[in-house]
């Protein structure tokens, strides 16, 4: 009895189980409201959207753990270049998708190493820094795909939409990265260099961690992220667009923060990025079944996002 | 006289005499020569000189801009932006940064558009409860130590709900004074450049030169000394973040007075060309360090840079990306200039 006990307030410590818990309210409201019809229909496709917000997220929250003022806003641009530019690379042909792969990492490194060098050579804080940044790669990706109506090619589509009994197969690609990267975060140098300067940056220099080359890796690690997410979501929606970034500045934060990462950074964790990536699916699809309008809806999402920061932001003791 | 001597000095201290005695028998014109080179009046000196050199470039591509009318079309969008501009830097001196203030501005104008004109008490009582709404956050977000960028990214949904709801498509029509406000034609300057000189003086004077304006400064340049010295943080944070709503406000107001007509999605672009123009005017992005007059100075460059480009027939694809450009090219700039100064 006291095993059960115990074993259930380490889970409750956890900082992510507050997401997932969320994420099974809202699912049950839903559920409730339409007497259980469509449960789970509405779960397999809260996994298949949420994998774009955990892709993003995994190098937002790197990002965000390296300390105040790290923060990532050229996200949303880099997913529309990489996007862009994959898809017109790829011109629909199923032989093509692994060189557009290599073209969508490339628009990551470039636009990682480009965002590094704007803050290191010009030392101004990374929020200005991503922000000029995404001034210039919106321009770029607007005018790269002024027109541009290419279908991805048949294999990318069929791989990012496909299902086995109802579970998507992209999702628990996703849900391996998301391992990876936890054992990257926690039992790696690199993340521990991370998770170290967000903690303390003097004392992680004077330590003689390499804090400059961790700061550079991570830029581009999470600009290679969301060119990633640009990437499988072209192939998801039919499609790269001009507009199909803009959710995920958001987004990539939000996801973050509702998981239980530390804001002030120095602490992490990435199971809390799949349930906060979920709660923020299952949130709009339970407004929407309520039938809210489109303004009750955008209010709702605003109103509930700050609640739930008012109420992360509380605990001091986040990791 | 600025921190750049003081460190001379305490560099020279053990340092032969000779030296220092020489810079006191300097003449005059060489010391005033020495000023005017001097990194931290080049720092102060950038805003005006981009702004300049930006201007005169729209003079030799389209003369014809060089007249009453031609500067009050080319300045008149600037107006908004810069109150939108000032409303952010508010938010910048506490260290905060405000990504709801292009869906605030486009609310308050959806306001104006709507209740304002067919309920004027009820129109005034919403936009009062907008500001009242913006104090209330500072307290939160200072109260609950929340990030700023996370809390007003959700604001930023509420705004544009409201305005949604209120004004679900295109449409309403400017409250008549507003309409005549801004379309004003005074003789000698044209009226953006009147609002735009009033705008910048009003809040230096009131954020620059008065002493709770300090202590409002102070509240982002070293929170902790002003805690200490008995000031209320707290009343601080709500102060700024109230007059933020207050400029942001008289955005929307001067917005719907240009455009006669309101959309909830008006002022999206506002939030970062906000954030742009209080970094170009001179800006800092933490510490409290900010300039109202280049704060607007900021604004203006960044209007006239998309007329700049249209002259120039340059694919309006471009626009956001020259924002960028400029926005690089004037931090790279100071980043020259304070590399100089540390030498």
């Amino acid at each position: 009895m006291t095993a059960v006990r115990g074993a259930w307030s380490t889970l409750l410590d956890k900082p992510w189980i507050w997401a997932f818990l969320g994420a099974f309210a809202v699912w049950l409201a839903t559920i409730v409201f339409t007497r259980g019809v469509g449960g789970g229909e509405v779960l397999t496709a809260a996994f298949t959207f949420a994998v774009f917000f955990v892709i993003v997220g995994i190098g937002q929250m790197f990002v965000i753990t390296l300390g105040p003022g790290n923060v990532d806003l050229s996200v949303p641009a880099t997913i529309t270049l990489a996007g862009a530019v994959s898809t017109k690379l790829m011109d629909s042909q199923d032989g093509m998708i692994l060189i557009g792969f290599m073209a969508a990492m490339g628009c990551g490194l470039g636009i990682g190493i480009f965002n590094y060098g704007l803050i290191r050579i010009l030392r101004i804080p990374p929020i200005i820094a991503t922000l000029s940044a995404a001034f210039i790669i919106q321009s770029l990706a607007i005018a790269y795909g002024r027109g541009l109506r290419i279908k991805p090619p048949d294999l990318l589509a069929d791989f990012t939409t496909a299902r086995i009994a109802g579970v998507p197969v992209l999702a628990v690609v996703i849900v391996g990265l998301a391992i990876v990267m936890s054992v990257v975060l926690n039992r790696t140098v690199y993340g521990r260099s991370v998770i170290a300067i967000g903690q303390n940056r003097r004392a992680a220099l004077l330590a003689g961690i390499t804090v400059e080359w961790t700061r550079f890796a991570t830029y581009t690690m999470c600009a290679l992220f969301a060119s990633l997410c640009g990437y499988l979501l072209s192939g998801f929606s039919g499609g790269a667009s001009l507009n199909m970034g803009e959710e995920y500045l958001l987004a990539s934060i939000a996801v973050v923060v509702i998981g239980g990462t530390s804001v002030a950074g120095g602490f992490a964790n990435v199971p809390g990025l799949w349930g906060a990536a979920l709660f923020m699916f299952l949130l709009v699809t339970m407004l929407n079944t309520f039938g809210a309008a489109a303004g009750i809806r955008l209010i709702m999402t605003g109103l509930i996002i700050i609640t739930v920061i008012v109420l992360a932001g509380g605990r001091r003791t986040s990791g | 006289m600025g921190p750049s001597e003081t460190r001379m000095e305490l560099s020279q201290v053990g340092a032969p005499l000779p030296k220092r005695a020489r810079v006191e028998t300097a003449s005059p014109l060489r010391a005033m020569m020495e000023m005017l080179v001097a990194p931290r009046t080049l720092r102060a000196l950038l805003p005006a000189v981009s702004l300049a050199a930006l201007l005169i470039a729209i003079f030799w591509l389209q003369p014809r801009t060089m007249s009453y009318m031609g500067l009050n079309l080319l300045l008149n969008l600037a107006i908004p932006i810069a109150l939108a501009t000032i409303a952010q830097m508010f938010i910048l001196t506490v260290n905060d940064l405000d990504l709801s203030i292009g869906a605030y501005v486009g609310f308050c104008s959806c306001i104006a558009g709507t209740l304002l004109v067919e309920a004027p008490a009820y129109g005034v009582l919403a936009l009062a409860g907008g500001i009242v709404a913006y104090a209330g956050l500072g307290a939160l977000i200072h109260l609950r130590n929340l990030p700023s960028i996370v809390v007003t990214l959700g604001m930023s949904f509420v705004w544009l709900g409201i305005a949604v709801l209120i004004l679900p498509r295109p449409g309403g029509t400017s409250p008549e004074w507003l309409r005549w406000l801004m379309t004003l034609r005074p003789e000698y300057l044209p009226f953006p450049i009147i609002a735009g000189i009033v705008i910048a003086v009003v809040v230096h004077f009131g954020l620059m030169r008065t002493a709770y304006g300090a202590i409002l400064r102070g509240a982002g340049g070293n929170p902790r000394a002003i805690e200490r010295a008995g000031w209320s943080l707290l009343k601080a944070k709500m102060t700024m973040y109230g007059l933020a709503g207050v400029f942001g406000m008289l955005a929307g107001l001067a917005l719907i007075g240009l455009t006669t007509s309101a959309d909830a999605n008006i002022a999206a672009r506002y939030t970062l060309l906000s954030i742009a123009g209080v970094i170009l005017g001179g800006g800092e992005f933490v510490g409290g360090r900010v300039s109202p007059v280049g704060a607007v100075i900021g604004a203006i460059t960044l209007t006239l840079a998309g007329s700049f480009l249209t002259f120039l027939q340059i694919s309006p694809d471009w626009q956001v990306g020259a924002t960028g450009a400029i926005l690089i090219l004037v931090l790279a700039l100071r980043a020259l200039i304070s590399r100089a100064e540390a030498r």
